[in-house]
């Protein structure tokens, strides 16, 4: 009958981040000098994708009404993990690629362990284990350096039957394996409801801390595999600070443009990966008009400023002033 | 009904909280195939009762047995578990997720372990046409839906658990009408099924249309259970009262109604479903109780007045000037001159973690700084009086208000208010978990402070508080005024029965026995 409209609404925030990517990315490649060919889509998707993947993460952790400014951190320290480990022969390589995995998800679950179990705030939580965890990448890594298998590498950050970026089939991928059934379980469904309204998810019987606890870990692997994949394109581990809490930052950025509601409980996975593209598109723009460099944070805030006073519009409905503070 | 097998049985059950007693060895035993209303007024331990048993709440002592053996709860999953749910007062659906999500909540149909939308969706639809709400749609968000529809959607998640107990509290004071009707009729064909269902609610004629045995609680004990039917309204009435006064009160000045001037008034005031066409006054040094049960308007009536509420239609006084009041500032501004002690002081009065200090001087501010800048000297002073007038047992003006005890954090906030010398003070339940000193205290200070010409509106869901207070009362029932009381018309009976929309007072006692 009128599913249709159900669903729309509750894409809406989804279509919206994808409506916003598709303009930008449309007048990027159009204004290109190369124009729109497999070259320019395929750098394009490379550099998306690395804060697609943080951004995943955080929308995990967001969903449950809380949030993880280590996301960034565990993201540096699986590229330094991986430019020791990621290396040798095929056995060597996939055993390196594991530890790698692994490790994220073992961060992912330290956070939601402090914060689920010594139920402390995630943002204090989080900001104390992403200090540890970028301690670890600098002990790791105290200079830039290290390698990884360039064969695998150059085959997941380069085309597919010449014409499709293999890391943007990579992300596909991850959404298929980690978020689709992720947002399907029941411990999915959990985190959900744990957002919107977690007493009623306690008087309902639902899993909470099962629900939260998969979410957090669960970001802690996404982190890991954007991890990875910033190994794969510089062939280096990096610990860098400032890039680390850039990722965090625009994580977060992303994850609001993509129509996940910090509050909890609304949005979803794929919302965040348009969000991100479109976040990360906006560089591209200005390089393609020939603007200085120097002007893009500044574009990044204004373009977030109004994506986020969009959603801001349900305020003006509220009719007992009381509701604006819950 | 007599002689069957209880499904299910309390025995001994007690709950304190803090010191107060919520419930004291109460007894209950409930039968399958049957409607078990429970009457009592406010706090008369309902609310904990059902919270026991559906495994929120764990009890001090008394044990409780489901088909005679002995159970506990640790959890309202493991209650589900055992066949007995609640459908709550506050619901307990979730905002963001759709009809269909939440019917199937606690136990979602899963396929290769991943939640099966179609069969949910079947499940969702199922539910609701046996809720009689098959006008829902299965994919609508539930923070979309009117409360009536939510409330709706809330006994279809119910019923979707197939429940052996169910138990429903106050299920239909959001419904419309024809809403409840469909309800009743459920209702019954549930109890024809077999069920137990446990009824709660302050409607009288709801529970003599449904009720096959009832069970009166007051003061956290169960007093009396009767065949429903076997007792006149009257009666039962007189088993929820039957309490001794044990507040004392200061004199109420003697004086003929409708002779003080006005300072607050309301013209028709509606808002929402909420509020529905209230007229009042208060006049200066009148102290104006507002009565009936909780919830049936009274706190959206004192937020109107206090400019919380938007699209409120009809008209508020002052001073017999129309006004429009459009936030807290501007009703507490000199012109207005409006204070309101809120009913949760933890969230909407006092900032704990800051200091008695800062907190006393908070809504003063404006008036104690020059330039923006504090004068510290004047502050002191003000704070000193406070401190003294209230008499308010603090170990320093530095520590944080959270550490305090309820009845001086409730002081705290009172004298905030007053550090602005209002000359309209809206109370809301201000009394509710302080001790008794404190109570008497803040009784003889309201009445103080209308001798001194403040008016005074007080909501307060303690009867006693109201009869000893108040020089007039008016009682509100589904956001409307129901009925005012004046000076000797403040009686326990009369403000019960018109609480509950019954004309008890006037109703002769052999009424009952004829019926």
């Amino acid at each position: 009958m009128k599913d249709w409209r159900y669903w729309l609404a509750e894409q809406r925030g989804t279509l919206l981040a994808f409506g916003i990517f598709i303009v930008m990315f449309a007048i990027y490649t159009s204004n290109h000098p190369a124009g729109f060919t497999a070259n320019v889509v395929q750098t394009a998707s490379n550099k998306g994708v690395l804060l697609a993947f943080v951004a995943m993460a955080q929308t995990l952790v967001v969903i449950t009404a809380g949030i993880d400014l280590s996301v960034g951190m565990i993201f540096t320290l699986t590229n330094c993990l991986a430019s020791w480990l990621v290396i040798g022969s095929g056995v060597e390589t996939a055993f390196g690629v594991a530890a790698v995995l692994g490790t994220g998800l073992l961060c992912g679950a330290i956070n939601g362990a402090i914060v689920i179990y010594g139920r402390l705030q995630p943002i204090v939580a989080t900001i104390a284990t992403g200090a540890v965890y970028f301690g670890i990448a600098l002990l790791l890594r105290p200079f830039p350096g290290g390698s990884v298998n360039e064969g695998l590498a150059d085959a997941l950050t380069g085309r597919l039957f010449g014409v499709v970026p293999a890391s943007l089939v990579a992300l596909l991928a991850v959404v298929l394996v980690v978020w689709v059934p992720f947002s399907r379980s029941v411990l999915g469904r959990a985190a959900y409801a744990a957002g919107s309204s977690e007493m009623a998810a306690y008087m309902s019987g639902v899993p909470i801390r099962r629900g939260k606890f998969t979410a957090y870990a669960l970001a802690g692997l996404l982190a890991a595999i954007g991890g990875l994949f910033l190994t794969f394109f510089t062939y280096t581990g990096d610990a860098a600070y400032a890039s680390g809490n850039a990722y965090t930052l625009f994580s977060i950025a992303a994850v609001v443009l993509g129509g996940v509601s910090l509050f909890g409980g609304k949005g979803s996975a794929i919302g965040a990966i348009f969000g991100a593209l479109a976040f990360r598109t906006i560089g591209d723009l200005l390089f393609v008009f020939d603007f200085d460099p120097l002007w893009q944070p500044l574009f990044q805030g204004v373009i977030l400023l109004i994506a986020v006073s969009l959603g801001a519009f349900g305020l003006f409905r509220v009719r007992n002033r009381l509701e604006w503070f819950l | 009904m007599d002689g069957a097998v209880p499904l299910f049985s309390m025995e001994g059950i007690s709950k304190r909280y803090g010191g107060v007693r919520a419930l004291e060895k109460a007894e209950l035993s409930v039968t399958p195939g049957s409607i078990h209303a429970i009457l009592g007024e406010n706090g008369a331990g309902k609310s904990t009762l059902i919270k026991v048993m559906a495994g929120v709440v764990a009890p001090d002592e008394g044990r409780m047995m489901l088909d005679g053996r002995e159970v506990t709860f640790a959890s309202p999953a493991a209650a589900n578990q055992a066949g007995i749910v609640c459908i709550f007062q506050e619901l307990s659906l979730i905002p963001e997720l759709s009809v269909a999500d939440n019917i199937a909540i606690s136990d979602p149909p899963k396929r290769f372990g991943m939640i099966d939308r179609k069969a949910q969706r079947r499940i969702a639809e199922e539910a609701l046409a046996r809720a009689g709400a098959a006008d829902i749609h299965p994919l609508a968000l539930v923070k979309d839906l009117p409360l009536s529809r939510r409330q709706m959607v809330e006994i279809a998640k119910a019923l979707a658990r197939k429940p052996r107990i169910l138990i429903l509290d106050e299920a239909t004071s959001a419904l419309t009408a024809a809403d409840v009707a469909k309800i009743f009729a459920v209702l019954k064909r549930l109890r024809s099924e077999g069920l137990a269902l446990l009824y709660i609610s302050h409607r009288m004629n709801e529970i003599a249309e449904l009720a096959d045995q009832c069970t009166v609680f007051r003061n956290g004990r169960n007093v009396a259970s009767y065949a429903a039917g076997s007792k006149s309204d009257n009666e039962v009435v007189q088993l929820m009262i039957g309490r001794e006064y044990s507040h004392i009160f200061p004199a109420k000045p003697a004086r003929a109604p409708g002779t003080a001037v006005p300072v607050l008034e309301a013209r028709k005031l509606s808002w929402t479903d909420r509020l529905d066409n209230v007229s009042l006054s208060v006049g200066a040094g009148e102290v104006v109780g507002l009565g009936g049960l909780d919830g049936q308007g009274q706190r959206e009536l004192l937020l109107a007045f206090f400019g919380v509420l938007r699209g409120l239609s009809g008209q508020i006084l002052i001073d017999g000037k129309p006004v429009a009041i459009a936030s807290p500032a501007a009703a507490r501004g000199d012109r207005i001159g409006m204070a309101l002690i809120p009913e949760d002081r933890k969230t909407e009065g006092l900032m704990l973690p800051m200091t008695v200090r800062e907190n006393l001087s908070f809504a003063a501010l404006d008036r104690l700084s020059r330039a923006g800048i504090i004068d510290r000297t004047a502050e002191q002073r003000l704070i000193d009086d406070m401190v003294g007038l209230l008499a308010i047992k603090t170990a320093g003006l530095d520590i944080p208000v959270g550490a305090l005890s309820g009845g001086n954090q409730q002081k705290v906030v009172i004298a905030k208010w007053l550090m602005r010398q209002p000359r309209i003070i809206l109370l809301n339940d201000p009394t509710r978990g302080i001790d008794v000193g404190t109570k008497q205290e803040l009784y003889q200070l309201m009445r103080k402070l209308a001798d001194a010409g403040a008016a005074i509106l007080f909501y307060s869901t303690d009867y006693d508080e109201l009869i000893g207070c108040c020089d007039r009362v008016l009682v509100l029932y589904d956001g409307a005024v129901k009925r005012e009381l004046v000076g000797a018309e403040i009686t326990e009976r009369a403000l019960i029965a018109s609480a509950l929309n019954i004309r008890g007072d006037e109703a002769s006692p052999r009424r009952g026995a004829n019926a």
